[in-house]
C-alpha cells in the first residue's frame, strides 16, 4: 500500500536562506503527525511547500502517488489536501456562509454560460452548495450565523469556521497551522476532542503544527521537531519529551 | 480607556417618520415583483418619450448620457469594486469598442443596413473591447494593487496613440459623421442587460471567486477557488461591456477622436464607482446618476463646476470612503436564491424534523 502523502528530500531556499532542508515525511491514510520546533524552524514553509504556495527548490511531494511540486494551490487543494492558517486568513467583509460557499469553487458543476445568464441549472447549483454549506456550518454550530459577517464573530468562532471552510474542500488530508495560537488550557482541551472528532467523523489524515505542547503531545501519534530548517529529532511523542537535541532547540544548551 | 469613562449614551428613540419610512422600506424591499414591474415601465417609456416627446431633445440626451455611464460604471465596479483590483484605464476599452463599431457603420457596412444591425455593431465593439481586456488579464494574474494600476494606465496610453497613428480611421482627428443610431430603447435595454449579467455572475460560484480574491488571495487559491480563471472572466466581461458602452457612445456623439478617450475620461468613470460605492449595482447606477446630472445640473456654475465636484468627492472619501452603497446591495438586485438560501435550508430542516419518518 502507498502511503498518502510522500514527501522526500524537501528542500527549499528563500534567496541564500536554507527554510527547509532534506523534510522526509511518509504519511499513512488516517495518522495524525505533529511538527513542532521554534519559532522561525520552517514549519509554516513545509505547509506553504505542501500546499503549493512556494515552489520547492529540491525534493519530491506525491499524493497518492501523483506528484505536487508545480501544481497550482487550487489544483492541490482540489485534490485532497486543505489547510488552516496561523493568522486567522477568512474572508472578513463576507457572511460566514459565503467564506464555506467559497471552499466549493473548484467542486461546482456550472458553466460559465448557464452561470452568466442564470440559467435554471445554475440556479440549482447555487441551492445544492448552500445546502451543503449550510449542512457543514450546522455541524459546526455556525448555522445561527450563516449571515453574519466573519469578521464580527468571536475569535474561537473564527478558528472553527476556518476549518469548516478546509473541509468543504472535501479533504483527505487536513493540515492545521497552529489551531491552539491564542487559546487558555481550557479551551486547548476542548480543541483536542474537536480534532479528534473530526479527524473521526471526516475520515481525515491531519498533520498539525503547533507550540502547545499541551495539545501536540496529547493528540499526536508521531512527531517531527525541525530548528532551522532540519529535522532534528521524530518519533513517539514520549521519546521526543526526553530528547535532549529537541531540549536543546527549545531551551538553550546547558552551562558546564 | 477613555472611552469607557465616558457616560453611555441613552439610546434615542427614532422619531415617528423615521420609524415609519423604515417600516415601508422594508415592505418595498420585500417584493420581489418591483423589480421586473420597474424594469417593464422604463422600457415601455423609453419607447414612448422619443415617440410622443414627453422629455425635450436636451433631458433625453443627458438620459441616455446617464444609461452609458451606468454602463461603465457597472463594468468596472465588477474589477475595481467586487474584485478589488485597480485598474484605471477603463476608457481605453470603450474606445476601442467606439472605433470598431464607427469604423464598421462608417466604413463597412452600407448605410442603409446599419440601424439595422446596430445591436450586432454593439456587440462587435464589446467583443474587441474584450480580447483588448484579455490582454489586461494576463499582467493581472503577476501583478495586483499599485502595478496593475500602472498597466491599465499605459493600455489606455497605447490604445490613445494607437489610434492617433492609424491613418486608416482618421488618426488625431478622429471619425466625423457617425450616424446617430444610439437611441433611448437601446441605451435602456443595453443598460438593463450589463447590470443583470454583472448581477448573474456575481451571485455565481465564479462571482464569489471574484469576492475571496478581493478578500484575500492566496487563501481563496487555497480553498480552490481558479483566480486565473475568475480574474480572466472578471476582466473580459467589465472590457465588453465598456466596449459596448464606446460603441453606445460613438453612435450618439456621432463624432469621436482619440481625445475624447484620454485619461479624464477614465477618471470620470473612476469617480463614478467610488462615489456610487464600490461592490454594489445599486451603487454604480446611483452614483453614475448623480455624477452625470449634477454635472448638467451645475453648468451655469461654468469653472466652479470643476472646484465643487472634486470637493464633493473629498468629503465623500472622508465620510464614506466606500462611497454611497460601499459594499451593500438594494435587496431587489440580490437573486432570490442568494437572498433567502439561510430560509430555505432553515425551513427544509424543520420539515425533515416533523416528519415521521425522519429519525
Amino acid at each position: 500500500m502507498t502511503a498518502l502523502l510522500e514527501i522526500e528530500h524537501l528542500t527549499h531556499y528563500f534567496g541564500g536562506l536554507c527554510a527547509v532542508s532534506d523534510f522526509n515525511l511518509s504519511l499513512e491514510t488516517g495518522e495524525l503527525v505533529g511538527i513542532i520546533g521554534p519559532n522561525g524552524a520552517g514549519k509554516t514553509t513545509i505547509f506553504n511547500l505542501i500546499t503549493g504556495i512556494y515552489k520547492a527548490s529540491k525534493g519530491s511531494i506525491r499524493l497518492e502517488g501523483s506528484q505536487l511540486i508545480g501544481l497550482k494551490p487550487n489544483f492541490i487543494t482540489g485534490m485532497g489536501i486543505a489547510r488552516t492558517f496561523q493568522n486567522i486568513r477568512l474572508f472578513k467583509d463576507l457572511t460566514v456562509l459565503d467564506n464555506v460557499r467559497i471552499a466549493f469553487y473548484g467542486q461546482a458543476q456550472v458553466s460559465m454560460f448557464a452561470a452568466l445568464a442564470g440559467l435554471p441549472s445554475n440556479r440549482r447549483e447555487e441551492e445544492r452548495i448552500s445546502d451543503r454549506a449550510m449542512d457543514l456550518l450546522a455541524i459546526f454550530k455556525l448555522d445561527g450565523l450563516a449571515g453574519e459577517y466573519s469578521k464580527n464573530l468571536p475569535y474561537g468562532q473564527q478558528r472553527r469556521l476556518e476549518i469548516a471552510r478546509a473541509l468543504a474542500t472535501q479533504p483527505k488530508l487536513l493540515l492545521l497551522d497552529e489551531p491552539a495560537a491564542g487559546m487558555n488550557p481550557n479551551e486547548i482541551i476542548q480543541l483536542m476532542e474537536f480534532i479528534r472528532w473530526i479527524r473521526k467523523d471526516f475520515n481525515l489524515t491531519i498533520i498539525l503544527i503547533e507550540h502547545q505542547m499541551r495539545l501536540v503531545m496529547g493528540i499526536c501519534e508521531r512527531l517531527k521537531v525541525l530548528d532551522f530548517g532540519a529535522t532534528i529529532a521524530e518519533g513517539l511523542p514520549v521519546e521526543i519529551q526526553n530528547n535532549p537535541r529537541v531540549l536543546e532547540a527549545y531551551l538553550g544548551q546547558g552551562v558546564e | 480607556m477613555s472611552a469607557e469613562l465616558k457616560p453611555q449614551k441613552t439610546a434615542k428613540t427614532a422619531p415617528a417618520w423615521w420609524t415609519a419610512f423604515r417600516a415601508g422600506w422594508e415592505r418595498m424591499m420585500q417584493k420581489r415583483w418591483i423589480m421586473p414591474a420597474l424594469i417593464a415601465l422604463g422600457f415601455v417609456l423609453s419607447f414612448a418619450i422619443p415617440q410622443f416627446g414627453l422629455l425635450d431633445a436636451y433631458v433625453q440626451l443627458v438620459l441616455m448620457y446617464v444609461g452609458i455611464n451606468i454602463i461603465l460604471t457597472a463594468s468596472l465596479n465588477l474589477v475595481n469594486g467586487y474584485m478589488g483590483e485597480f485598474s484605471v484605464g477603463h476608457a481605453g476599452f470603450m474606445a476601442v469598442g467606439a472605433y470598431i463599431s464607427a469604423v464598421l457603420t462608417v466604413m463597412v457596412l452600407p448605410p442603409a443596413l446599419s440601424p439595422w444591425l446596430f445591436p450586432l455593431v454593439v456587440i462587435a465593439g464589446g467583443i474587441g473591447a474584450g480580447l483588448v481586456g484579455l490582454i489586461v488579464a494576463v499582467p493581472s494574474f503577476r501583478t495586483r494593487g499599485d502595478y496593475l494600476a500602472i498597466v491599465t494606465l499605459a493600455l489606455n496610453m497605447i490604445v490613445k496613440s494607437a489610434i492617433e497613428n492609424i491613418d486608416v480611421i482618421g488618426g488625431p482627428r478622429g471619425i466625423p459623421g457617425v450616424d446617430k443610431l444610439t437611441t433611448l430603447p437601446w441605451v435602456f435595454f443595453w443598460t438593463v442587460l450589463t447590470i443583470w449579467v454583472i448581477r448573474n455572475f456575481i451571485y455565481s460560484n465564479y462571482g464569489r471567486g471574484v469576492l475571496a480574491i478581493r478578500e484575500d488571495e492566496i487563501a481563496s487559491e487555497l480553498m480552490s477557488v481558479n483566480t486565473r480563471q475568475t480574474k480572466l472572466m472578471a476582466f473580459v466581461i467589465s472590457s465588453f461591456f465598456a466596449g459596448v458602452a464606446g460603441a453606445l457612445f460613438a453612435h450618439l456623439l456621432q463624432f469621436i477622436s482619440p481625445r475624447v478617450f484620454d485619461i479624464l475620461k477614465s477618471t470620470d468613470v473612476l469617480i463614478m464607482v467610488y462615489l456610487g460605492g464600490i461592490g454594489s449595482l445599486a451603487g454604480s447606477i446611483l452614483g453614475a446618476t448623480i455624477y452625470t446630472v449634477l454635472l448638467e445640473v451645475l453648468r451655469p456654475l461654468g469653472m466652479w463646476r470643476m472646484v465643487l465636484m472634486p470637493l464633493m468627492l473629498v468629503l465623500l472619501m472622508l465620510f464614506r470612503p466606500r462611497g454611497i452603497m460601499g459594499l451593500r446591495e438594494l435587496r431587489w438586485f440580490i437573486p432570490g436564491v442568494d437572498l433567502m438560501a439561510i430560509t430555505r435550508w432553515r425551513k427544509k430542516k424543520e420539515v425533515q424534523h416533523d416528519s415521521p419518518a425522519g429519525n
